[in-house]
């Protein structure tokens, strides 16, 4: 089968006054069909930049993005993107925030609410539909996030360092909570994080892109034994160990001391 | 919030104390008010002070009482109250307009920035007669007065609340595919209503100024009339009655907006 996302040589310069930034080169990878594939990547090498491109939100320099076979022009209605904050809108209550996408899309007919309220029931957020967001507490308010993307019937799944707002406990299980939830719905993602156990937990394929400007260094197979998977099973996987070493020294993480 | 079955002795206990704190506080500012009256009204009547020209309560009452009979009492408050609101409402709405325009067309806004900078830094004030002779002495000039008042600082605060939103917010709907016009009606404008009510409150102020200097030069009627009339006919009654009407007017006026805030941005309550 074809891969649902194929980057094709893609490269990024940004220009400005005081010069020109080359954020990635020549990015090559593949995505099949409900993979989940986390991207890590030391801080500033082009990660959220290859989510925007591949997102449609930004062109690239180079190279091109293919979705489900269709070279990407402008933001794709396959795409759901999932940003660092949830950025819930505060004058917006729960079921008016995850009614947003198809809002804009004015696609809103009451077959879409009843789906809206039916996806707040199965994930535990009926009873606070009415509610402003800053009455939820962080997992519920990421959860709402995941809602608000899932309403507008994405293929694929962008997450932008989605998590990295949340305190380590809450993070675990939102991990857990939004793998769950995504796999149910059958989605593709791709995962942005520089958490790498949280890449590997979550994970079928992790790529890992070399500092600025970024380029796919290495893409590591997650084969773990585990009953059922799921990112918390998946921490204390055999394996577990060995590949996070191994992205670890890929990474090359050095502490600078001054 | 609706627990109050459930509350507990000592939480019972603080709330009492709150409720005594604020009834306090109220009773201190009635206090400074009575007194201050009863002070004005002792002094002028011992005559330690000149009636004439300090004015005195019982004659700001009888003042009023007799604007009242004449019939015109209301005629100047209504004048001056219409002109304020209709100020300082198209100021707000205009302005935040032309932060929009300003906001949608990056080119513009950069060309007309120094213009900005200088009619911000101009009193408008001197403008006044100018006004006059183009538009005619009446409640027109009167509002234009009030809007070269208030407009340019609406347009700075209100702009300024545009850059200041996350732009993740604005990259958010931009993902559901949102162009120009609904990330201004998505995102901007409901990010920004504290902004344009905290503009809307600060032109409050302003229009008052304005449609005072404007009623000074045009001298017809209204409050500002009564007190530059009464100055010149030396009755420091009437301008004394009617900087007191003006008081409370622009204080009713001020709550006025501070209730429609409270309705408007009730979000994130609890
Ligand atoms: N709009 C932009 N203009 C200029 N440079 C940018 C812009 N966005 C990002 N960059 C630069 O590109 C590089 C990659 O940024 P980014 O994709 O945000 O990295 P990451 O998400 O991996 O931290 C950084 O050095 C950043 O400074
Ligand atoms: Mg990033």
């Amino acid at each position: 089968m074809k891969d649902v996302v194929e980057v094709h040589n893609v490269g990024m310069k940004y220009q400005s006054l005081d010069g020109e930034i080359t954020a990635l080169t020549d990015i090559n990878f593949g995505v099949r069909d409900g993979e989940f594939i986390s991207i890590v990547g030391p801080s500033g090498c082009g990660k959220s930049t290859l989510l925007s491109i591949i997102s449609g939100l930004l062109p690239s320099t180079s190279g091109s993005v293919f979705l489900g076979g269709e070279k990407v022009s402008g933001v794709s209605r396959k795409i759901g993107y999932m940003l660092q904050k949830d950025y819930l809108f505060e004058w917006r209550t729960i079921l008016q925030n995850v009614m947003l996408g198809l809002e804009i899309r004015k696609a809103v007919t009451p077959e879409v609410k009843e789906r809206a309220v039916e996806f707040l029931k199965t994930y535990g957020l009926y009873e606070f539909r009415n509610k402003y967001p800053g009455q939820l507490s962080g997992g519920m308010r990421q959860r709402a996030a995941l809602i608000r993307t899932l309403m507008t019937d994405p293929e694929i799944l962008l997450l932008d360092e989605a998590f990295a707002a949340l305190d380590y406990q809450t993070r675990l299980a939102v991990n857990d909570d939004i793998y769950a939830i995504i796999k149910q719905e059958n989605k593709t993602a791709i995962v942005v994080t520089h958490d790498i156990a949280e890449s590997i937990s979550m994970a079928d394929r992790v790529i890992v892109l070399s500092k600025r400007p970024g380029t796919v260094k290495k893409i590591y197979d997650i084969a773990l034994t585990c009953t059922e998977r799921t990112p918390m099973s998946s921490r204390e996987a055999p394996e577990f160990r060995h590949f996070f070493l191994g992205i670890w020294k890929e990474l090359d993480v050095h502490v600078e001391l001054a | 919030m609706s627990n109050s079955l459930r509350l507990s002795p000592e939480h019972k206990a603080f709330l009492h104390q709150v409720r005594l704190g604020q009834i306090r506080i109220r009773l201190t500012q009635l206090l400074i008010l009575v007194t201050a009256f009863a002070l004005w009204e002792f002094l002028a009547d011992a005559k330690i002070v000149d009636p004439f020209i300090t004015s005195q309560p019982s004659r700001v009452l009888k003042t009023i009482i007799s604007l009242y009979e004449q019939g015109v009492l209301f005629y100047h408050i209504g004048i001056t109250c219409l002109e304020t609101v209709v100020g300082f409402l198209l100021g707000t709405v205009l302005g935040t307009l032309i932060a929009i325009i300003l906001w949608w067309s990056e080119f513009l806004s950069k060309v007309l920035e120094p213009y900005l900078v200088i009619l911000n830094s101009l009193p408008k004030i001197a403008l006044g007669p100018v006004f006059i002779v183009w538009i005619g002495a009446g409640p027109a000039a009167i509002i234009v007065m009030t809007l070269a008042i208030s407009l340019i600082v609406t347009v700075l605060e209100v702009v300024n609340g545009f850059w200041a939103i996350d732009q993740e917010k604005i990259k958010l709907v931009q993902t559901f595919g949102a162009g120009k016009f609904q990330i201004l009606t998505k995102v901007l404008l409901p990010a920004s209503l504290p902004t344009i009510i905290n503009a809307l409150k600060i032109n409050v102020g302003l229009s008052w100024v304005g449609v005072i200097v404007g009623e000074f030069l045009v001298s017809k009627a209204g409050l500002g009339y009564l007190i530059v009339y009464g100055g010149q006919v030396f009755k420091l009654d009437l301008v004394m009655t009617s900087v007191i009407i003006l008081g409370v007017a622009a204080f009713v006026m001020y709550q006025g907006v501070v209730l429609l805030e409270m309705l408007l941005v009730r979000r994130k309550a609890h």
